[in-house]
């Protein structure tokens, strides 16, 4: 039952980006648009643009990622959706599931496109260690998700959309460390250290999906 | 729970409040003259140590009220009963601003003892993370439409925030093991005096009796909101009672009811 409603929440949402392109015509610009600052901010000196590399990727990836969880509840507001979600069978964790396994599935795409840029406009060796790279980067989105998909309902059924940066961000201070470290240590060939960075994140993730699935009942009910 | 009941209606009372509130005035004030006058400057930090009493007592009141928040969070998802809401805004509102005070304090001591304002030291961090979190908190409270939705979100961010506080003190922890910056010279001294120890426990007792004080008047107050907020939803304006006047009339002299 859990399976079967998170799959199809999350089919819809993910039927509904590709009709919609969303995420690839306007978040995924936006991030970028914040690389070329963040670039401009640092300079053009190259050993420091790969020196923070890590950094801006998880950084435009987080702040673009906001605008990603508030979008996918914008959209369950209209024509009565959310009564829809309401009344899906089974407990409202599999709906939170659902949300978020979609929301991620869309980050990770992000943090990938994302990364090529910073590879290029920052010098990160993507080549270096991929395998590690695309295991942060999934474990990664993973926690993002975790939390967006559990606040970015309050976004759209509050009285303003402000509070969702100010609610989301300081938690996932974890997600954000431990990413960006393990980034680090991947592409400079610190293997030893990536996997106890990916724990962290494995650890947030494992806290959070758990912690979401039991309360977005509360959140979901009116 | 009936305990729980019978301390909160006992607290309630403004005989119990007057007393707690003579009671922290009375021990921060031992405090101030104790930490001040009684007890021995520092060897190594001299007077800046002082701070130390009313620092820790801050920090261990900020733990003590994000603690309650979770709890009372807990349960309010349990029980539905808007009091526990009540009680975790009120602990928030408090955590926060002892929070706060905790990180200025710690600041002003660590500018002559570490040489600067912050430095990234996992406590620290995490004491403003922490803070952060709880912000997010009573700004949550204030984007919410209704007190019922308020309540349910509320108490989910409260839980939220005390699963998430571990993982980012080990997290900052352990990022801050693998940058080692210049060393510092940790605040306080390896062993304490029995007088300096005495004062801190002193400390601790006022400031945890402030806290009882100011959760006993934000509960009574957050109980008058709600009787008032109940009390304009039942109860009909005067207009809407009022007989049946000429237009012009009500024009008149209806302006100033």
């Amino acid at each position: 039952m859990i399976a079967a409603v998170a799959t199809a929440v999350a089919t819809k949402d993910l039927r509904m980006e590709l009709r919609s392109r969303y995420a690839a015509g306007s978040v995924l610009p936006f991030a970028v648009t914040m690389l070329l600052a963040f670039g401009f901010a640092l300079g053009p000196d190259r050993p420091l643009l790969a020196q923070t590399a890590a950094g801006m990727l998880w950084l435009s990836a987080t702040f673009a990622a906001v605008d990603l969880f508030h979008r996918s509840y914008r959209t369950e507001t209209e024509a009565g959706a959310l009564d829809g979600l309401r009344l899906a069978p089974g407990p409202a964790g599999a709906v939170y599931l659902g949300k978020a396994a979609a929301v991620a599935a869309q980050l990770l795409c992000l943090v990938v496109a994302t990364g090529v840029v910073v590879g290029v406009l920052f010098g990160l060796p993507l080549g270096a260690a991929p395998v590690l790279l695309l295991l942060t980067a999934a474990l990664g989105v993973v926690g993002l998700s975790a939390i967006g998909s559990l606040f970015g309902l309050v976004s759209v059924l509050g009285r303003r959309q402000a509070a969702l940066p100010v609610l989301v961000l300081p938690l996932v201070t974890p997600v954000l460390i431990g990413a960006i470290r393990a980034t680090d240590a991947a592409v400079s060939g610190r293997t030893a250290e990536v996997g106890g960075w990916l724990g962290v994140l494995a650890a947030f993730d494992a806290a959070f999906l758990a912690t979401g699935f039991l309360v977005y009942v509360h959140l979901l009910e009116d | 729970m009936n305990t729980v009941d019978r301390v909160l209606t006992a607290a309630g009372t403004r005989t119990a409040q007057r007393l707690l509130g003579w009671a922290s005035v009375g021990t921060l004030a031992a405090t101030a003259v104790a930490g001040l006058l009684l007890v021995p400057p520092d060897a190594e930090q001299g007077d800046v140590q002082r701070l130390m009493y009313v620092h820790v007592p801050a920090a261990w009141l900020a733990f003590l009220s994000f603690g309650v928040v979770a709890a009372a969070s807990a349960a309010y998802l349990r029980t539905g009963r808007i009091r526990w809401d009540r009680v975790a805004v009120s602990s928030a509102e408090i955590g926060v601003l002892f929070c706060a005070l905790t990180i200025a304090l710690g600041s002003l001591w660590g500018r002559p003892v570490w040489g600067a304002w912050w430095t990234w030291d996992p406590r620290l961090t995490t004491t403003t993370v922490l803070l952060l979190v709880y912000v997010g908190y009573l700004t949550l409270r204030r984007v919410a439409d209704s007190p019922a939705r308020r309540a349910q979100w509320s108490a989910v961010v409260g839980l939220v925030g005390v699963v998430d506080i571990p993982i980012v003190h080990m997290s900052v922890v352990w990022w801050r093991s693998l940058h080692q910056e210049a060393t510092v010279i940790r605040p306080g001294t390896p062993t304490m005096d029995g007088s300096m120890l005495a004062t801190l426990l002193l400390g601790v007792l006022a400031f945890t009796l402030a806290y009882s004080y100011l959760m006993a008047v934000r509960l009574r107050i957050g109980r008058l909101e709600d009787s008032a907020a109940s009390a304009v939803m039942t109860t009909p304006t005067p207009r809407a009672t009022a007989p049946r006047r000429p237009a012009a009339a009500v024009d008149g002299g209806g302006r100033g009811a």
